[in-house]
């Protein structure tokens, strides 16, 4: 535990004074940063937090005076080290001068959002994190590369020596993160910037990285800024906390102080919207107990075969869905939980035929899905819709809404003409959008709205199955919410069944009533949803619940984390 | 970086209570204000426009090839003579400068004229000289000069300007080396360059389109079969094959039937690299989201290709056909300059340009090589405009 005394002799590293960052855009000028003031403190985590378009990210390039185009500093300072005698304003230097150029990388570390495109695929990870000692400090290559290995060790990657040769391709994920925060650290830098350095992250990947920069921040003593969106990461890792809303800090304080006595409506909106996700949600609507089977699926297998050459020959099997079964009732919500690469995603598009299953059986209501064609596929399509993950991608830019949402009456010629434009009203209006938005394009719409569209569109043919593929995971916290309640009103009143795939414990715990756990393609266990999070039997299980972020502070620190790996 | 600054205020009202209240915001890209509301309902050529507008040099470009068109189209209109009309007396006369400011005895008026050039020989060498003579010829707006059939339709002698006298000529880029004049040469020259890139390019449109489009949507054999024919048209010499093919041209062709085999040659080589860039584009838009999508919502094949998948790709087309144009100028040019593509009396900028091929256009006429700069315009211009339709290609991608 970081157990830093406060504030009182705690002295700012970095002093960001009444920044005002403006861009350029075709409409004049728009402003994105308004009076942003905060500090860093040596010895302490900083978290700023805030909803997409919240500025905190430009704030972090300001800092290294890197302010993506087309941006420009207005007004404001940024003090480098304020106390000391060689203090300076980083907004001052040229942003292409020796001096940045010495404080980037070298008194001030960064690491992104996204280990892979941030490494270099070509280079080895040790010529990289060489390079950047190389940089920074006059010292031979020999002495680089024990510096190298010695921050491999720091950032606990197993046999440093032998990764210091591997290329970033050849690391996962997490390890891939691990190496960004060794080279940001190579260096000793005072400060260390992490813009959402989870955020790509599986959820037991998240939590091993978090313990390892709450032991370096432990151990060096630096700053970190740490942005996040996650009030559960805040809580996990930060001292002090800065909420920003709209390019505005409409907080800042203390951990404690913003988790328990939070000031502004919008911190507490944000404090709500995450403690909702903690409970199941009130407006749920239990199936019927005598309720009958809808689905069925049984020893469901798909595997991608990898073809090459001319003669296409089969050169690689991966097993995507190896042996899935469950059932699910008539109006019950099942959730399917896992990491990234666990299958879930799979198993929604075989249920939907997006994928044809290699082996196994689909039994839904009598029919039997895996032999459908045609017509009868056609006539299931109507019955089973998908929701997809992304809103941006999943509506066609080029179509108005009232075309999109119309698309499958038209196709499967239900209504037309007038008819079909009252329907389209009718069906924004129950998903709570305006009528008259109707001639509209999708790019008019922010990502909780698309959404919306998407909903509408799926619920148009009055389908009795919905497969929901991580239909909140592309969207801010506080519009999660507000989309999961509408998913749930709509499952009350037209008696829908859910299959609901996630990788996030929270929304799963609001929405489903049971949860199937995946892991490497197979189902590790299924059960009532409360029950498995209340009582979890497999070990896969318990490791994933334990990494999940609390948003509680006072109880960080007091949970076991388990670990799980398969013996391969 | 996930938060461009762009999404800022396209977050929802927040509300995290009761979503159905909070829609009657709206959610302009950026600002509330009024024009907010046209770019939500912009359409995908709008939204293009408005990023096109914003390239200064692409909007030039479009001008120029406007321009260059209109002149194409208006050939015979705009050329005050006839290109093939040669005269004895006007070899290798140099251009002539248009005065508008006429200084006469009655005083100044605006009225274009010409000073007219007589021919000396230098009693020495022999070699003839053009001096003024200080007459002046006039011009006139829609003056009357040589018969032709506008558009085939119907016969006129009315030139969008001409002498006043027509046994008068004059020379604005001066004459070649039968005394034909160059300007209307040039203008007809350009109908030919500049229409050859377009019908050699509608044909790698459609080959392309088809071929690679089917190449991407149903890939495996179909895909490494049509792949391995791109691979070996790519893999043919193409100047030994243009070489063999316009010999193989019968002479007693018309010149309009071999212009349209040349074009066909250029093309056949051309189309395959649109039809490996649409195949890249099926190939990855085949398993998008809203791809999917459209198939779950039950779309006949045909409607998803042509409803979902092309509307998606035309501006990147246009933008790839653009860029393509010039190089069909430039392979036409440089065929007809190495005397394999368009053979006398067809005009076109490599027949002209063909004619300054030897020493005494370099010493005594350089106005022959203005072909060339208009070979360099055309040429420039529809890069500028390629370019510019490719940044603007796609609005939603910023």
């Amino acid at each position: 535990m970081p157990l830093i005394p406060m504030s009182s002799d705690a002295r700012p590293i970095v002093s960001i004074e009444n920044l005002n960052v403006g861009f350029a855009m075709r409409r004049g000028a728009l402003n994105v940063l308004h009076d942003v003031s905060f500090d860093l403190y040596r010895g302490k985590t900083t978290c700023v937090v805030g909803e997409s378009g919240s500025g905190k990210s430009v704030t972090a390039r300001t800092i290294l005076n890197m302010v993506p185009r087309p941006g420009v500093i207005n007004s404001g300072r940024i003090m480098f080290a304020p106390d000391d005698a060689d203090a300076r304003d980083l907004t001052a230097l040229n942003p292409r001068g020796k001096e940045i150029r010495s404080i980037r990388g070298g008194r001030i570390g960064m690491i992104f959002q996204e280990p892979m495109s941030s490494l270099s695929p070509v280079h080895t990870i040790g010529n990289q994190i060489i390079e950047a000692i190389r940089l920074h400090r006059d010292v031979g290559k020999k002495e680089a590369r024990r510096m190298a290995a010695e921050v491999l060790a720091q950032v606990e990657i197993p046999k440093p020596e032998k990764a210091l040769d591997r290329y970033a391709f050849e690391y996962s994920g997490g390890m891939r993160q691990r190496a960004m925060i060794a080279m940001a650290l190579s260096c000793h830098p005072d400060v260390l910037i992490a813009d959402e350095p989870t955020t790509a992250l599986d959820v037991t990947t998240q939590a091993e990285i978090l313990d390892l920069m709450n032991n370096l921040q432990r151990d060096l003593g630096m700053a970190i800024m740490f942005i996040t969106h996650d009030m559960g990461v805040v809580a996990e890792i930060a001292d002090e906390v800065v909420v920003m809303e709209k390019g505005r800090v409409v907080e800042k304080g203390d951990i404690h102080q913003i988790f328990d006595a939070p000031q502004h409506p919008y911190t507490r909106k944000l404090l709500g919207a995450v403690k909702r996700l903690e409970e199941p949600a009130s407006a749920k609507v239990r199936p019927a107990a005598d309720a009958s089977e809808i689905l069925k699926v049984e020893g469901l297998q798909l595997h991608f075969e990898k073809r090459e050459g001319f003669l296409q020959r089969v050169t690689d099997v991966t097993k995507a869905v190896d042996g899935v079964s469950f059932s699910l009732k008539q109006g019950e919500a099942l959730g399917i939980v896992g990491e990234s690469g666990s299958g879930k995603t799979t198993v929604g598009r075989c249920i939907a035929r997006v994928y044809n299953p290699n082996a196994g059986s689909i039994d839904y209501a009598g029919r039997d899905l895996v032999a459908a064609r045609g017509g009868e596929m056609r006539d299931t399509h109507k019955q089973i819709r998908m929701i997809f993950q992304d809103p941006f991608a999943s509506l066609n830019p080029r179509m108005t809404v009232k075309q999109l949402v119309a698309e499958p009456l038209v196709v499967n010629r239900v209504v037309k003409g007038k008819e079909l434009e009252d329907r389209v009203a009718h069906l924004l209006t129950e998903v709570g959008l305006e009528p008259a938005m109707m001639e509209r394009y999708p790019h008019a719409f922010s990502g909780g709205q698309r959404q919306r569209i998407v909903v509408a569109r799926a619920i148009a043919l009055e389908p009795k199955l919905v497969i929901a593929d991580e239909p909140t995971s592309a969207l801010d916290v506080s519009i999660r919410t507000q989309v999961l309640d509408l998913l749930l009103r709509l499952q009350a009143e037209m008696g829908l069944s859910f299959i609901f795939i996630s990788h996030d414990m929270a929304v799963i715990r609001y929405f489903c009533d049971r949860v199937a756990v995946m892991y490497r393609g197979k189902i590790v266990e299924i059960g009532e949803t409360e029950q498995i999070i209340t009582d979890p039997q497999h070990a896969y299980t318990k490791a994933l619940l334990s990494s999940v972020p609390i948003p509680d502070p006072s109880l960080r620190g007091k949970r076991q984390r388990h670990r799980y790996r398969e013996d391969a | 970086m996930t938060d461009a600054p762009k999404d800022r205020a396209e977050d929802e009202p927040h509300s995290a209570t009761l979503p159905a209240e909070s829609h009657t915001h709206d959610a302009p890209i950026i600002e509330p204000d009024h024009s907010a509301n046209q770019v939500a309902i912009a359409s995908q050529w709008q939204l293009t426009w408005w990023a096109f507008k914003k390239h200064k040099l692409a909007m030039v470009g479009l001008v120029v090839i406007a321009f260059l068109y209109l002149i194409s189209i208006f050939a015979e209109f705009v050329a005050p003579d006839d290109p093939s009309q040669q005269n004895r007396r006007a070899v290798y006369h140099p251009p002539q400068m248009i005065h508008f400011f006429d200084r006469t005895e009655e005083g100044l008026s605006i009225r274009p004229f010409v000073w007219e050039m007589g021919r000396e020989r230098d009693p020495e060498t022999l070699a003839v000289t053009y001096v003024p003579t200080g007459e002046k010829i006039y011009l006139e707006l829609f003056g009357r000069g040589p018969e032709y059939e506008f558009w085939g339709l119907w016969t006129t002698d009315i030139h969008l300007f001409a002498t006043v006298n027509p046994r008068d000529s004059f020379f604005l880029f001066g004459a070649d080396r039968l005394g034909r004049d160059m300007f209307s040469r040039v203008i007809y020259g350009t109908r030919i360059s500049m229409s050859i890139g377009l019908v050699g390019v509608a044909i790698s449109l459609v080959l392309g389109v088809t071929l690679g489009g089917l190449s991407g949507y149903y890939g495996g054999r179909t895909d490494a079969i049509i792949q391995r024919m791109i691979e070996f048209v790519l893999s043919l010499p193409t100047i030994p094959i243009w070489l063999a093919l316009a010999a193989a041209l019968p002479p007693s062709w018309p010149v309009y039937q071999q212009y349209f085999v040349i074009t066909l040659i250029v093309s056949l080589v051309g189309w395959t690299e649109l039809g490996r860039v649409v195949r890249g584009r099926f190939l990855a838009m085949k398993n998008d989201d809203f791809v999917i999508a459209a198939r779950l919502d039950g779309a006949s094949e045909r409607r998803i290709i042509f409803r979902h998948m092309l509307p998606s790709l035309t501006s990147h087309i246009i933008a790839s056909l653009t860029l393509a144009i010039p190089l069909m100028i430039l392979a036409e040019t440089a065929l007809s300059f190495l005397g394999l593509g368009l053979q006398p009396p067809a005009i076109s900028w490599g027949v002209l340009l063909k004619e300054a091929q030897n020493i005494v256009s370099i010493s005594q006429a350089p106005w022959l090589f203005i072909p060339g700069g208009f070979v360099v315009v055309a040429v420039l211009a529809f890069n500028f405009l390629g370019d510019g339709m490719r940044d603007a290609a796609d609005p939603y991608v910023q």
